[in-house]
């Protein structure tokens, strides 16, 4: 990309993230730029707007030590595109694509635009594969099916990419043979790094891993090119190469912080938090890519983890996440203080694919009531547990004392397996074994179905 | 008008400004840049038009040509709308697909509709004739479940001096009048003017939707509106679905706004597959779907809602029932605010402009049931059924605050009953019904003179439930009066009963008025049965383990066919059996 064709020594303003340059003939939005200093150092911008010949770049690396004298831009003549190849697999990357595991740059099998093109929503295909992720709380409650989005909403130190790192490992068998994994990484430290490292080599899951890393101490900006930068990894091994993506993106909160930074310094109307006003659209560009596509092989099941701000599920970025993802898995402070793990809180999770990937012939028939009923009851027993904390146990009937047991069971047994993996019949039937904790009337028409 | 020719000047996001646009008008449509984007000018100063562009604007350079000839945003009216899916200005998704790619390029051009087909027409009316704007000139069997009606366009009127007799096709005119006039099979209509009608008629009936908690607790009036807020995952996208599968409906124009890719594929998939109620046929025969999904470019999404509802309009002057679902409106405002805070606009509350509120009043306005044009006197009407996606699940915020002041019904959602799995997670103590009183009438006569009672009888007994949870809170529930414990117990089996209802069991996803009706005629003879065997000193354990008590909760199981008999069994089983128990 470093094919310089223009250079001009125009740059009139910095704020931020971003200069403006002037007397840049024939921009184009979006088009990718070099800067460089006095010193020779060359950065990464892009044009975010233009006004006749004036354009505002945001520049990857920061605009510190920039200056209006002597810069130059270099505007390369197309908009931000990644080299891709099939020799990705085993590397790890920067977050704009950079090799960083000090092996030679991989020569590209062809060059694809970061940004992506939306999906014919009539060319996509139903995604209804059940993936046994050997997690209860998941493959019993929450289904993943291929081609799903489903984030984890995290806070701030629960054990989402362990959780991540889990899943991987569990699906990976169930995926088998065209299993592709994708990392990519925003702003997270470099223990979360050297963690992420360790785990994807001790699974095995290395050499069908691409990791693209940005971590805390990386540029800010280079954080809005990471996930579309994976994001396009990924659609060229699943649909060009067939493979069963699963990319996982973390730590979305500090995408979003990327996105706000941008915003403020374009002195852009702010929204709720300060976050841009786009910030739905923006994300949606990133989770939107997941799915499958009608007539062709592979698929990009995506999970994004983010943290919530002080552990709110209405804070705009999980907020927004919510509302464009197919449900949510969320992890609950409460559950991880009593030691339990998975630390899942059910009861705000969702699979909104879940009953297209399950039922006869996929997991087991009644599976959908078996759900139901394990949430219907598990609400209950946290009333109950509600109104002890009120009345004490004394004011309960016979029967509310069977609901408290039952909650307790359920979040110790069900919920709490640890790291150990389970199929999907251990599920189920663990399920309905809690269930018989209950009186036979609480359950109507679930006993009959076991086996 | 003439061609008016200028050139890019700036790009920002969705929105371009172009200079040397002398003479163009507003809300007129452009060609943008080399590949020909379509935009449509929203401000002009001079001789620099803005513009907001429906194509993703990504490789845009300054100094490309904008053209413009004067046309507004149009849709193209007449038959093949059907089972068909286009995105938010209108390009048709299958057509593009078969272009040969799974993408939204940049710059597609392919026809909305299919000018060459011949379609078989049979003429109402015949040379010499007078016609009026919407006179039916003719039908054409568009599916298997609809007939489609060709109108004559609002404005033309006249003697037929020749008229197809047989077959029609976009290529010539179907109709010629005395003065010259040409009527084709095809018709165009900007999608930001409302069609002419006669009159508003007054609600009086109700649209039927088939899902208990509306038909029955908060009914919406044909031609009326209603609103559905709620947090993510609260459900609004199930009750949409539902209610474009299972209610009586002629035509429904489903439009995803700013919505889910996989949401769509579902119902691609799934509506030829399902029979819809009415009829029997293949739901997609009756359907119109728009979408531009999250992902795709914002200023489509502003006009889909736009799109969507003119087409609805189209539909409703051949005299039909439509529905119209918007998923989600609050998509909508964002993409407004998003082009409107490019055009640098004062901003109103939380960054939305000032006549949002406006704006979102011409897209409600447009519902109704009315009088059609045409000599006939028919009677089309549009109810529209959307959802509010409030930032947080706070319905205090902008969008949801100027939704409800179009809103005949509010329906609202409720994430604790979504995270219990109680759905519809319909919040009954929040939501309203404005029509209930203009549709007490209807229900009376088509129901049951006691249907009006047995609703306010749930609301009582639902209120009382609640009542009463908060004082278990204080003494729990052992101190409860034996009346109170029965009342909690029956409250209970009418929320999972009732009040609950799958969109995905077979039996249960659509229910008749009747079913409806015989469903609370069977709680409240519990209710009154066990309440006289609790006064003649039967033990309350004795009466809420009855097993009678599982039978009731099992009548979802049952169809609206074969629904009467068994609950009058089932009511005589539970007279007799709580008649002539005795204990104590
Ligand atoms: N009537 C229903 N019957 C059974 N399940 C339902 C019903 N309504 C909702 N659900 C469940 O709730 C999930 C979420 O519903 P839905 O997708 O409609 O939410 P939503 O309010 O549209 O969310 P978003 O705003 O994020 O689009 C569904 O996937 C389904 O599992
Ligand atoms: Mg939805």
């Amino acid at each position: 990309m470093d094919l310089i064709t223009k250079q001009y020594k125009t740059i009139n303003a910095i704020t931020g993230p971003l200069v403006l340059a002037e007397n840049l003939i024939g921009a184009k939005l979006g088009e990718m730029c070099v800067v460089e200093l006095t010193t020779g150092e060359k950065r990464n911008g892009q044009i975010l707007s233009i006004e006749g010949d004036k354009a505002v770049i945001q520049v990857l690396e920061g605009t510190s030590a920039i200056d209006s004298k002597t810069s130059i831009v270099a505007p390369l003549g197309q908009t931000a595109r990644v080299g891709i190849s099939m020799d990705m697999f085993g590397r790890i990357f920067n977050g704009f694509g950079k090799p960083i595991d000090g092996l030679p740059e991989i020569i590209p099998e062809k060059y694809m635009e970061i940004t992506g093109l939306p999906m014919n929503p009539a060319a996509r295909e139903k995604p209804d594969f059940f993936i046994q992720t050997g997690i209860s709380a998941i493959d019993g409650l929450n289904t993943l099916v291929r081609g799903q989005k489903l984030p984890i909403f995290s806070g701030a130190g629960l054990p989402a990419n362990e959780l991540a790192i889990q899943i991987v490992r569990q699906a990976k068998v169930s995926e088998a043979a065209d299993f592709a994994v994708i990392l990519g990484a925003m702003g997270i430290t470099s223990r979360e790094a050297f963690f992420f490292r360790k785990s994807l080599l001790e699974i095995g899951t290395l050499e069908r891993t691409v990791a693209f890393i940005n971590q805390a101490s990386d540029p800010t900006i280079e954080r809005l090119f990471t996930p579309r930068i994976a994001l396009t990894t990924a659609e060229y091994l699943a649909f060009e190469k067939g493979y069963h993506v699963m990319v996982v993106l973390t730590d979305m909160t500090a995408y979003c912080e990327a996105l706000r930074e941008i915003g403020i310094a374009r002195e852009e109307i702010p929204g709720r938090r300060s976050y841009p006003g786009y910030m739905y659209t923006d994300l949606a560009t990133l989770y939107e890519r997941a799915g499958r596509l009608e007539g062709r092989k592979g698929s990009i099941t995506l999970m994004p983890i983010l943290t919530m701000p002080d552990d709110d599920i209405t804070h705009p970025i999980p907020d927004l996440t919510g509302y464009i993802t197919e449900g949510q898995i969320v992890l609950g402070r409460g559950l991880h203080r009593k030691g339990i793990y998975p630390p899942i809180d059910v009861m705000p999770c969702l699979s909104r694919l879940m009953n297209l990937g399950i039922g006869k012939g996929k997991t087991r028939e009644g599976h959908r009531a078996l759900a139901d009923q394990l949430y219907s009851a598990y609400a209950r027993g946290i009333d109950v547990r509600r109104l002890v904390a009120i009345v004490g146990e004394e004011g309960l009937t016979e029967l509310d004392r069977k609901y408290l047991h039952f909650a307790e069971e359920f979040e110790r047994r069900f919920i709490g397996q640890g790291n150990i993996e389970r199929t999907i019949d251990e599920t189920l039937d663990l399920g309905l074994s809690l269930l018989s904790i209950l009186p036979e009337r609480e359950t109507i028409g679930l006993r009959a179905k076991k086996g | 008008m003439a061609e008016i020719r200028g050139k890019i000047f700036g790009i920002a996001g969705p929105t371009v400004i172009a200079t040397g646009m002398t003479g163009a008008k507003m809300n007129t449509v452009c060609l943008v840049g080399n590949d020909g984007l379509l935009g449509e000018i929203i401000r002009i100063r001079g001789d620099r038009a803005t513009l907001q562009v429906y194509e993703e604007t990504g490789g845009l350079t300054a100094g490309e040509d904008v053209v413009t000839y004067g046309k507004p945003l149009n849709v193209v009216l007449g038959p093949g709308l059907l089972t068909n899916i286009y995105d938010g200005i209108q390009r048709p998704l299958y057509q593009i697909r078969a272009t040969g790619t799974d993408f939204m390029e940049r710059g597609i051009k392919v026809a909305t509709l299919d000018m060459e087909k011949v379609w078989q027409f049979s003429p109402l009316k015949k040379k010499g004739d007078e016609v009026e704007p919407g006179t039916i000139l003719g039908t054409v069997p568009e599916t298997e479940r609809i007939t489609h009606k060709v109108m004559v366009p609002p404005g033309i009127r006249g003697k037929i001096k020749d008229i197809k007799s047989s077959t029609a096709s976009g290529k010539e005119p179907l109709c010629v009048l005395e003065d010259g006039t040409e009527i084709g099979l095809y018709q165009e209509w900007p999608v930001r003017r409302s069609r002419p009608f006669k009159e508003k008629l007054p609600p009086e009936t109700p649209f039927i939707t088939g899902q208990r908690v509306f038909d029955t607790l908060l009914p919406v009036a044909e031609g009326g509106t209603a609103i559905v807020p709620g947090g993510f995952g609260t459900g609004k996208t199930v009750v949409e679905q539902t209610i474009a599968k299972f209610s009586r409906s002629d035509i429904v124009i489903y439009v995803g706004c700013g919505e889910r890719g996989n949401e769509m594929t579902d119902m691609l998939t799934e509506f030829p597959k399902l029979k819809d109620p009415d009829t029997g046929l293949p739901l997609n025969l009756r359907t119109v779907i728009i979408v531009n999904t999250s992902n795709m470019p914002v200023a489509a999404r502003e006009a889909s809602i736009f799109t969507g509802v003119t087409i609805a309009e189209y539909f409703r002057d051949m005299g039909y029932r439509v529905s119209l679902l918007a998923d989600s409106i609050s998509r909508w405002a964002e993409a407004l605010r998003e082009i409107s805070s490019r055009l640098e606009e004062m901003p109103g509350e939380e960054g939305f402009p000032p006549y949002l509120a406006t704006s979102l009043g011409s897209f409600y306005e447009r519902s109704g049931k009315v009088r059609c044009l045409g000599d006939d006197g028919r009677i089309g009407s549009i109810t529209i059924i959307s959802a509010v996606s409030p930032p947080g699940g706070d319905f205090s915020e902008p969008v949801t605050q100027s939704a409800l002041r179009f809103a005949g019904a509010l329906w609202a959602l409720d994430p604790d009953l979504a995270y219990r799995r109680h759905f519809p997670a319909v919040n009954w103590q929040t939501s309203f019904s404005l029509y209930y009183s203009e549709l007490a009438d209807w229900f009376d006569r088509e129901v049951s003179p006691e249907m009006i009672k047995f609703r306010t009888r749930l609301f009582k007994l639902l209120q009382r439930q609640n009542e009463l949870k908060e004082i278990i809170q204080i003494i729990g529930i052992e101190a409860l009066q034996e009346g109170d414990r029965l009342t909690l117990e029956v409250a209970n089996m009418a929320r999972e009963v009732f009040l609950k209802q799958s969109a995905y069991s077979e039996t249960d996803a659509f229910n008749s008025y009747e079913k409806q009706f015989r469903m609370l005629n069977v709680i409240f003879a519990f209710l009154d049965n066990a309440e006289a065997a609790l006064k003649r000193g039967v033990y309350i354990e004795t009466l809420i383990d009855s097993p009678l008590r599982t039978e009731v909760l099992k009548l979802q199981n049952y169809t609206n066919e074969g629904f009467a008999p068994r609950a009058e069994e089932l009511i005589e089983k539970i007279e007799g059996e709580f008649g002539t128990i005795e204990e104590k």
